[in-house]
């Protein structure tokens, strides 16, 4: 496991800015503001692979969209370059860049029918009458909406306008799509449904999509890797399980799934993992960086790899917490614990042995070293 | 998925539930007011005029026997003794009455030159005991003779005529009664709605182009900035009419500003100066001015409602900006256009003021003659059929324009 400290590109697994054949889009040191002031997307370094599902995850107003705007060609970068299939494109405009676009809203043509809307970037490329009813019919079937094409937008439903969306930016058969936020509008249902449309679409076409959402479960169950953006940065750049398994930032370990997350002070270091002081105890960790003693440090534990102990020995981590509060879910038990003066979650699966659990009485927990992840602090991030 | 089970129509709308009959009727009559207003001050008087073209009633009032006597008149030679003595028994009462005047006046208007022939008769047949009153009348007017005299009294005395729809249209009835065209010196209604016409589809046109950018700037700009833009387009309509009219006057007249600067730069001789108002072109200018504000404003309500990504949109599709204008933006717009058009069409064939101000002799419209009729010639008769027609035309557009636009299409603001 990689425990140097990452350089400031938090582009793990592959060197930012390689040249390797399969990279398709590269974002390199690209800065973004629009207020000249303002810093919106910062130092941003990404590649994107041919044929790769790609999603940029982040909160709201993290430049998500930004970066797609800048990638698409509708705003400028600051700063850095962007290259697409190893051509920088700062000089191309959006027309020109063959880029397949759904927006958040769909942005069909209200006055065109299903089929003129699909119709309409074939006729711009200037295909003849024929060739445009062929890839308007290929593409309706690929959506599944065969039949469709006399209909207007609004006579459709929303999942019915989003394949349509998708249509259309795939009918000219651009090798590059960009997704922002397109299943925002959808209910639930629809939208799980839709997830697993466009994957089997893009499986299909072998196309590269960058995609972008502020749903961590859409993101998982989408793509290849995930990008992690907080505040016009990148914390980190893996497939979903390596983001779950091994984040690498306290932000994506509280991003990510349910985390505790732990500030307290380096006290020993041996090899990987050293010894935490948070408040009044002292917790194994591993270190995910580089730490010397007296450093601050995160700890993140996440509630379901603690357990309750029956045997004392069994975890490097064992402690007695006092039961604050507890809600029973079915499945399993939330507990809301205390350690070192922070709030602990500790989630117990509903099986026997957890009927000892009481409010307001203490609970014997424990976790492994490799469960509990040292992480430099956010701070140190910002201060560049 | 099964697409095509899911596209079935919207749940159906559920049925409103039926309010209470009271709280109808109290929603009903808190409109009442509004239409008790419009029936007084729009519709009243808009029936009062359409009637008053048709309806004329003064002469068939005063002068109702002999009417009725040369109802069984052949018209080909002058009529009878009693059709005489009792056109001056009529013609006298007239006068007792204080409507001899009037009389006189509808008269002339069929047959120019009469209206002496009437007063004068009046005057001088009072107290006469004349053996034929056919000698005594023809000797107090030499018209009286005139089988032509009758033929114009018969058609005066007509209580609904359609007279005045055909003067207004440049039409008459001859002697054989026949409906002929004026003589071409006396066809001057139809040019000037053909101008009126003209001018109002080049104000139209000139407001369009003129508020299409305008509108688009606005609906597009930043909210903060699109509301003092947005103002700006206001202000007009804060302003008088007669200052803004008065503004272009000072800036348009020969010794005005615009003039001052072109023999500024050398453009026009000073003894050359341009007519840029006191003509046509002071009623364009003016009025496109004025009407401006009704073209940009449906057009900004229909722009707001485009979302920018449409554009966006369409060039990520590989259009540039003309394509994705022309057939994405421009036919999203056409409600706002229609409607704005037809706004400013409409407001502008009935404009009267602008045109009285600055519009000279070359510059006037189909409004100002009836104007003229009402003020100055006082023949409401022919202004109320003017009025009918403009009327017509109106309803006409709006007929075209919802057989090809659709009016529940229209966006007015
Ligand atoms: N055209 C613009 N002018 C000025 N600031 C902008 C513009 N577009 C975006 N921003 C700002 O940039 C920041 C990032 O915006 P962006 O739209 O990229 O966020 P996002 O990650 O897509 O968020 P969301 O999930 O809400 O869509 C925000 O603070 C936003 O206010
Ligand atoms: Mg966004």
């Amino acid at each position: 496991m990689d425990t140097q400290d990452p350089s400031r590109r938090p582009t793990s697994g592959e060197g930012a800015g390689a040249k390797t054949a399969d990279v398709y889009v590269e974002f390199n040191g690209v800065h973004k503001t629009y207020d000249g002031v303002t810093p919106i997307v910062r130092d941003l370094h990404l590649t994107v692979r041919e044929g790769e599902f790609l999603t940029l995850l982040g909160p709201s107003g993290s430049g998500k969209t930004t970066c797609l705007m800048m990638l698409a060609g509708f705003e400028a970068p600051s700063a850095g370059a962007i290259r697409i299939d190893g051509r920088a494109v700062d000089a191309v405009p959006p027309r020109k860049r063959n880029i397949g676009m759904v927006f958040q809203n769909y942005a069909l043509f209200p006055h065109m029918t299903v089929g003129a809307n699909l119709a309409f970037p074939l006729q711009v490329r200037g295909l003849d009458r024929a060739a445009v009813a062929e890839r308007v019919h290929r593409a309706l079937r690929l959506v599944r909406l065969e039949g469709f094409e006399d209909r207007h937008p609004n006579q459709l439903s929303g999942g019915q306008q989003q394949r349509v969306a998708i249509a259309r930016a795939l009918v000219f058969e651009p090798r590059l799509v960009l997704m922002d936020e397109p299943l925002g509008a959808l209910d639930r249902r629809l939208r799980e449904e839709m997830q697993f449309e466009i994957r089997r679409i893009q499986r299909t076409l072998g196309v590269t999509v960058v995609y972008v959402t502020h749903d961590q479960q859409e993101a998982m169950a989408m793509s290849d890797r995930v990008a992690v953006f907080n505040a016009g940065r990148i914390e980190q750049v893996d497939s979903p399980e390596v983001l779950y398994e091994e984040p690498r930032r306290p932000f994506v370990a509280s991003f990510i799934g349910d985390n505790n997350l732990l500030r307290g002070r380096v006290a020993a270091v041996d090899g990987d993992t050293c010894d935490v002081r948070v408040g009044d105890v002292v917790i194994n960790a591993f270190m995910v960086t580089r730490h010397e003693v007296g450093d601050d440090v995160v700890l993140a534990v996440r509630p379901e790899r603690t357990g309750l102990v029956s045997e004392a020995g069994t975890y490097t981590n064992e402690f007695v917490l006092r039961v604050e509060d507890m809600a029973f879910l079915g499945d399993h038990l939330r507990v809301l614990t205390n350690i070192g003066g922070h709030g602990f979650v500790v989630k117990i699966p509903n099986i026997v042995g957890h009927g000892g659990v009481l409010a307001g009485e203490g609970v014997h927990i424990g976790w492994a070293t490799l469960d509990c992840r040292a992480m430099r602090p956010p701070e140190d991030e910002s201060s560049d | 998925m099964n697409a095509a089970a899911s596209v079935s129509a919207p749940a159906a709308v559920a049925k409103r539930p039926k309010r209470p009959r009271g709280s109808r009727l109290r929603a009903a009559a808190l409109a009442l007011p509004l239409v008790a207003f419009i029936v007084v001050t729009f519709i009243a008087p808009l029936g009062t005029m359409l009637v008053r073209s048709v309806h004329a009633p003064v002469v068939a009032d005063a002068m109702s026997e002999t009417v009725a006597l040369l109802g069984d008149w052949d018209g080909g030679s002058l009529p009878a003794e009693a059709v005489f003595a009792t056109a001056a028994r009529e013609l006298l009462k007239a006068r007792e009455d204080r409507v001899i005047g009037q009389v006189a006046t509808r008269v002339n208007r069929v047959q120019a030159g009469l209206r002496s022939a009437v007063t004068r008769t009046a005057r001088r047949l009072r107290g006469l005991q004349p053996e034929s009153w056919r000698a005594a009348m023809i000797e107090t007017h030499a018209a009286w003779g005139e089988v032509d005299t009758w033929r114009a009294l018969l058609l005066a005395g007509e209580r609904y005529t359609g007279r005045n729809y055909l003067h207004a249209l440049d039409l008459k009835r001859d002697a054989a009664g026949d409906i002929v065209a004026q003589p071409s010196e006396q066809r001057i209604y139809m040019a000037l709605l053909a101008r009126t016409l003209a001018v109002s589809l080049a104000i139209t046109l000139l407001c369009l182009l003129l508020g299409y950018p305008v509108a688009y700037f606005i609906a597009h700009a930043p909210p903060g900035r699109a509301n003092w833009l947005l103002l700006l387009v206001l202000v007009p309509f804060w302003t008088s009419l007669l200052v803004r009219t008065t503004s272009w006057i000072v800036l348009l007249q020969s010794q005005g500003v615009v003039n001052d600067l072109l023999v500024l730069i050398g453009l026009v001789n000073d003894d050359e100066r341009l007519a840029l108002i006191y003509n046509l072109n002071g009623t364009l200018v003016a009025m496109t001015h004025v009407l401006l504000p009704f073209m940009v404003l449906p057009l900004y309500s229909v722009m707001r409602t485009i979302p920018a990504t449409h554009m966006s949109a369409a060039a990520s599709l590989g259009a540039g900006f003309g394509k994705a204008f022309w057939r994405v933006y421009w036919p999203q717009t056409l409600p706002g256009v229609g409607a704005g058009s037809l706004l400013v069409f409409i407001l502008s064939i009935g404009y009267y003021i602008t045109p009285a101000l600055v519009g000279g002799r070359t510059g006037q419209l189909i409004s100002n003659m009836i104007a003229f009729h009402m003020q100055q010639s006082l023949n409401w008769g022919l202004a109320a059929a003017l009025g009918g027609i403009l009327l017509a035309c109106v309803v006409a557009l709006y007929l075209v324009y919802d057989r090809l636009v659709g009016v529940e299409r229209m966006k007015l603001g």
